[in-house]
């Protein structure tokens, strides 16, 4: 019984090795850019274009949109991190109709990777927006009290970011190997399809989550010359 | 250990090579076909806007100018009626000044044509008159008027002032030809003998005469000699009448 597809290993020298999260990583990153590639090499600006071009454009101006909605303003900015996030986590779970394959999402390096990136990407949002002086001062809003349970806070909604993600992907995957065992069929499918809603559901609330705290770190400062003006 | 920590480096560094491929190759791409999407639709429908503001410009300044021609061709309209009306206010007048022309002219011509006929029944009254005296005359004149005639032809020839019968003698003594003595009738020889010598005597010389007979002189007798006359005639006096008469009439017609 595996819970994460690390423990298959191609490859090993040492530290260095090459197991099915890092491959199934790399054939979703060649799909996802062969295929953007491919779709938008003759992109039209007409009013009439392709099918797949249409697709792309209603997933990118989607993706933009939700952004938007979440508080952040300027959501160009943010579509790389934020968009991409979304789109691995949903490749990947869409992909788990393919048989042998293992979501790398499945994962817990892959998730805490992602996480971490998560981690890194706030605070650096936050101090381009406003400065490290204010970024750092948001921490002790409302009151300097706040500090630690501001920064435990950090880690622990990283922590949580992780685990969600490879829990709810873990569990479908492991569901799915249990019911293979117990009911071969009708069942395996009607979870492998409530293991695509989930894992689209999944995508959706680490990308959101993702966007609600860079909105959160970078929006800090708005209030700030309302009170001053109050003084 | 569910945490593999080479297999979280290699994941981020795959996470953030796909972030940049997907800007590079996806959001980058989509994004900009968006805008300028976005941007020629813009100016579509700002070069429709303008079109369209060109087009109401236009179909104003195509109303204005119909309203012009509209106005420009009733003055037309107007000025040609109006010309016109004068045209034949003017070609009645004309018309009417010709016509009173010809009435005037055939006024004219009646009232010449008038005075034509009177003249012409004047004159032929006068003729006619005239030819029923001479008429009358000649019904009346016999021989014994003739010899009335004689008598007083005679007597004229004696009566005749100095001055003439020194002429009238001037001339018969210079006369190759013998004087003629012309009467409407043939003379009897008791007359022409009592003529001869009144001559002879009334000049004093032997007096040539040749008698002839001249039937237009109706009743009288006249003696001609080189030009010169010495007669006594009714014809004379119808004559010298209708002269008279003619010039009445004449200064009548001037009136």
């Amino acid at each position: 019984m595996r819970l994460s597809p690390d423990e298959i290993i191609f490859w090993q020298n040492g530290f260095f090795k090459l197991n099915a999260t890092i491959v199934y990583t790399w054939g979703l990153m060649l799909v996802l850019a062969v295929g953007a590639k491919l779709i938008t090499r003759n992109l039209s600006v007409d009013l009439k274009r392709s099918r797949w071009q249409n697709l792309l454009e209603i997933v990118v101006t989607g993706i933009a949109k939700q952004i938007e909605e979440v508080g952040l303003s300027q959501p160009q900015k943010y579509l790389g991190f934020l968009g991409t996030l979304f789109l691995f986590v949903a490749a990947a779970s869409l992909c788990t109709v393919i048989p042998g394959y293992e979501p790398p999402t499945g994962s817990l390096s892959t998730t805490v990777a992602l996480a971490l990136c998560v981690f890194v990407a706030v605070p650096l949002f936050g101090i381009e927006e406003q400065g490290v002086g204010n970024y750092l001062k948001s921490y002790m809003k409302p009151t300097f009290i706040m500090l630690p349970f501001n920064i435990i806070s950090e880690l622990s909604r990283t922590l949580a970011l992780a685990v969600r993600l490879f829990g709810n992907m873990m569990s479908g995957a492991m569901i799915i190997g249990i019911l293979l065992t117990i009911t071969p069929f009708i069942f395996p499918i009607i979870m492998t399809l409530l293991g695509l809603l989930t894992g689209m559901v999944q995508a959706y609330i680490f990308s959101i989550l993702a966007a609600v705290y860079i909105a959160a770190a970078t929006r800090v400062r708005k209030p700030k010359p309302e009170t001053e003006a109050k003084e | 250990m569910l945490i593999d920590w080479f297999t979280v480096g290699a994941q981020t560094l795959n996470f953030l090579i796909l972030v940049w491929l997907m800007k590079r190759f996806l959001y980058k791409p989509i994004l900009h076909a968006i805008d300028e999407r976005e941007q020629r639709i813009a100016t579509e429908l700002a070069s429709a806007d303008r079109k369209k503001d060109e087009a109401e410009k236009q179909s104003d300044e195509f109303k204005h100018k119909n309203e012009e021609l509209d106005q420009e061709r009733a003055a037309l309209l107007k000025k040609a009626t109006d010309e016109a009306k004068a045209e034949g206010q003017r070609l009645l007048d004309d018309a009417r000044k010709a016509a009173e022309a010809l009435s005037e002219k055939r006024m004219e011509t009646l009232r010449s044509e008038a005075v034509d006929l009177r003249q012409d029944i004047s004159r032929s009254t006068q003729q006619e008159v005239f030819a029923i005296a001479r008429k009358a005359l000649t019904d009346l004149a016999t021989t014994s008027l003739e010899e009335r005639l004689g008598e007083v032809f005679t007597r004229r020839l004696r009566e005749m002032d100095d001055q003439m019968k020194a002429g009238l003698a001037e001339t018969l003594k210079t006369a190759s030809d013998p004087a003629v003595v012309r009467s409407a009738f043939d003379l009897p020889a008791e007359q022409r003998t009592a003529i001869q010598n009144a001559l002879n005597e009334t000049f004093s010389a032997e007096i040539d005469v040749r008698f002839e007979t001249a039937p237009d002189l109706i009743s009288g007798i006249e003696l001609t000699t080189n030009g010169q006359k010495v007669a006594w005639s009714i014809a004379d006096y119808l004559g010298s009448l209708e002269k008279k008469v003619d010039e009445l009439l004449k200064e009548k017609d001037k009136a």
